[in-house]
């Protein structure tokens, strides 16, 4: 029984599955771009064929990504790396906090780095002198002493080897923050035309409603473009009102800055031109002004007002650009109506016998949103963070180790340096040669010319 | 002067550059070796200059931006980015016989900026998705990932021909130790994975701030995941299971194929959000 679960536990903590889910994943993931995704199921057919779309089907290969079998490998991927990491991290625990002390000198003379050095200072001095030559170096050392022998140990970088493990964690970190943000959050699209508010936005995918406990206003949408009609900035102008329609705050969003409200984020995303038209009226002697959204050809009265107006007809301004004009009918009930022409987002004055009214008129547009709500967010952008962290430490640090053994010898005594790097051993063996350039120029300490 | 002239030189002094590098290995004639790396050094001085002058002239035309905004000017910045890590690995590991199977990569990705029928020159307006700081984090991550793994290529092309016992001898051998290139190639694909990573999560990240969505599984993102679990692979069977040498090699050079897949196939043969790079 104790063996079965070993071999269960060492299969699911092996590299082999490693590499083995990271190649299954990439394969999967081409099969996934060659086959487009999320279409109607008739595209399939039309493109494969009935007999290969019922195949696609079957294997919901039409929605790979979310399809159970795709998510089952990421399972075994996430499992995979729990248990690998839960199986190696006692040992790296083990390398990082061990008694670096207890080791033999003949261990020493066999490192990749070494160097044996004959002093005429005794044991004790002789041990002085190098450590306080390795912490001029910038290694400091600890040190002990048994049977007349002196070890002195110093290391850098041994958390470095936690490195791979962080870049584990983070993968994983990401995984809960997409679990997190697929369980409790959702996308959802709305359009608010100008001028009006909404109070719920709509599921993608299902369509389904989805009530929101604050109401959203567009004030105004801008839609403008570079001199070559390439469009240059989506611009809504938005409002979030209370239920009891206060304002709480206004904020003029972008395609790459949306706002953040109540835990949902909204992010201009389109845009469709009404068949209505903004007309505002401003009484100039009164200052009173009012927004009203006017189809064409319909008489509209500014209530509380003798004003009534409309909009008779519709035309493009040039032919080059979409620019458009109206033709405006405008009475106060003094006088005979006035009608004028008027460029699209232009201000006319219309000077009556009574009073003057500054009017202009524009295409109503309704702002597209896209809503997310993303409680998870915040374990991708950690784990995201923490894996470059990883990644740069896993790959650019490493851990290095000194030792020194000291012992009495006929004439003084011998002097063993031996070091280790578990990576960059180029790196480190200019710095291990500095170290013990240094040791071999002390006045004190006299280099071995006997003894290679 | 305008950028132009300066990146058509610069394509010029990458051709130079590469004949001089491959002159020196075909015909071992070392004593080109300072001019090859002198011209390699001004072609990547004068691109530098190109790059600069071609932003200044985006803010001349009044809509400034950096120029990364589509496939030329990637292409551009691609071969840029070449050039610089192929000079700074001349300097650490004084060798210039990687010149050969490096620089190549610079003067294609500048001849094919020039020359690509559906590669639109012009400095062009960005639209509204692409403006954005990421826009610039994006792309140097990538481009600089990308950069490497070319480079790693060219380092699996020279370690498989000089592992070949049956070639002329005496060519071959000038070549650095197969344990050298191997090092060198591993050390480069390190480098170009933890930019690669970078690059996917500036985009991500990006991707989040312009539409909600951190991932959607767009061709693009899934190419490039894919690039990254080849090389993850590599990584993984190097460090546990000992891979180096002719294995190590080939998954260069198929990872180089998959980036050219994620950089250039998909924006052609794949459809999906991120066509900014395709014109």
């Amino acid at each position: 029984m104790e063996k079965e679960k070993n071999s269960v536990w060492s299969f699911f903590a092996s590299v082999k599955l490693a590499l083995f889910t990271l190649i299954i994943l990439a394969v999967a993931s081409i099969i996934g771009t060659l086959v487009p995704q999320n279409q109607p199921a008739e595209e399939y057919v039309k493109s494969y064929g009935s007999g290969l779309a019922r195949l696609f089907e079957l294997l919901d290969i039409n929605h790979m990504y979310g399809s159970w079998w795709f998510l089952t490998i990421l399972g075994l991927f996430s499992v995979n790396l729990i248990v690998c990491t839960i199986d190696r991290l006692p040992n790296v625990w083990r390398i990082i906090n061990m008694n670096n002390l207890e080791t033999e000198t003949r261990r020493l003379e066999k490192m990749s780095s070494n160097l044996t050095l004959h002093s005429t200072l005794p044991v004790r001095e002789a041990a002085a002198c190098v450590k306080e030559l390795m912490t001029a170096g910038g290694w400091s050392p600890q040190q002990a002493e048994q049977d007349g022998q002196a070890t002195l140990f110093a290391q850098k970088g041994a958390w470095s080897r936690l490195g791979p493990y962080v870049v584990h964690i983070s993968i994983l970190l990401i995984f809960i923050g997409a679990i997190i943000g697929s369980l409790f959050g959702y996308k959802a699209q709305t359009y608010i035309p100008e001028n009006s508010s909404i109070s719920r936005v709509y599921q993608f995918g299902t369509n389904k409603a989805i009530p929101l406990d604050f109401k959203l206003r567009c004030d105004k949408f801008t839609l403008s473009n570079y001199e070559d009609g390439s469009p240059k900035e989506y611009r809504s102008e938005l409002t979030v009102l209370d239920m009891n329609d206060r304002e709480v705050l206004s904020k003029s969003i972008v395609v790459n800055d949306p706002l953040d409200y109540g835990g949902l984020t909204f992010y201009q995303s389109s845009f469709q031109e009404m068949q209505d038209f903004l007309v505002s009226i401003e009484n100039e002697s009164t200052k009173a002004k009012h927004s009203f959204s006017a189809p064409a050809g319909q008489q509209i009265p500014w209530l509380g007002t003798p004003v009534t107006f409309g909009i008779l007809n519709v035309a493009e301004a040039g032919s080059m650009s979409r620019q458009l004009r109206y033709k405006v009918w405008f009475s106060d009930g003094n006088g005979e109506p006035s009608v004028f022409w008027l460029n699209d987002s232009a201000t006319a004055l219309v000077k009556r016998l009574n009073a003057n009214y500054i009017i202009s008129a524009k295409q109503q547009y309704a702002t597209g949103l896209q809503v997310t709500k993303d409680p998870g967010v915040w374990g991708v952008y950690i784990g995201c963070g923490l894996m470059i962290l990883g990644l740069y430490i896993a790959f650019f640090l490493s851990h290095r180790r000194i030792w020194v053994s000291i012992a009495a010898q006929a004439t003084g005594s011998r002097i063993v340096v031996g070091g280790q790097s578990n990576k960059n051993k180029y790196g480190f063996e200019k710095e291990f040669d500095m170290l013990t350039n240094r040791i071999k120029q002390n006045d004190k300490i006299q280099p071995d010319k006997e003894k290679p | 002067m305008n950028s132009s002239h300066l990146l058509g030189i610069t394509t010029f002094a990458y051709l130079l550059a590469s004949v001089l590098y491959i002159a020196i290995f075909v015909f071992r004639a070392q004593k080109l070796g300072l001019i090859a790396s002198v011209v390699t050094l001004a072609g990547f001085l004068i691109q530098t200059g190109g790059i600069i002058l071609r932003w200044i002239e985006s803010y001349k035309m009044g809509f400034g931006h950096a120029p990364l905004s589509n496939m030329y000017e990637s292409l551009v910045f691609f071969a840029w980015a070449i050039a610089i890590f192929y000079l700074w690995l001349e300097l650490k590991f004084k060798n210039r016989l990687i010149g050969a199977f490096a620089v190549p990569f610079a003067f294609v990705s500048m001849a094919y900026a020039a020359l690509g029928t559906n590669v639109q020159q012009e400095i062009r307006p960005l639209v509204p998705a692409l403006q954005s700081n990421w826009l610039i984090a994006h792309v140097v991550t990538c481009f600089i990932g990308y950069a490497a793994f070319a480079v790693a290529c060219g380092l699996g092309i020279m370690y498989l021909l000089k592992d070949r016992k049956s070639s002329t001898p005496g060519l071959i051998d000038t070549l650095p130790d197969l344990k050298v290139i191997d090092d060198i190639t591993h050390k480069t694909l390190v480098f170009g994975f933890i930019w690669l990573s970078a690059g996917i999560i500036t985009g991500a990240i990006w991707a989040n701030s312009a539409w909600g969505t951190y991932w959607s599984w767009d061709p693009k993102e899934t190419w490039s995941l894919i690039t990254w679990f080849v090389y993850a692979t590599a990584l993984h069977a190097r460090f546990v299971r000992g891979w180096g040498g002719r294995k190590i090699a080939w998954i260069a050079i198929i990872g180089f194929l998959s980036v050219i897949f994620t950089y250039y196939g998909v924006n052609f043969l794949l459809s999906g959000l991120h066509s900014y790079g395709s014109g």
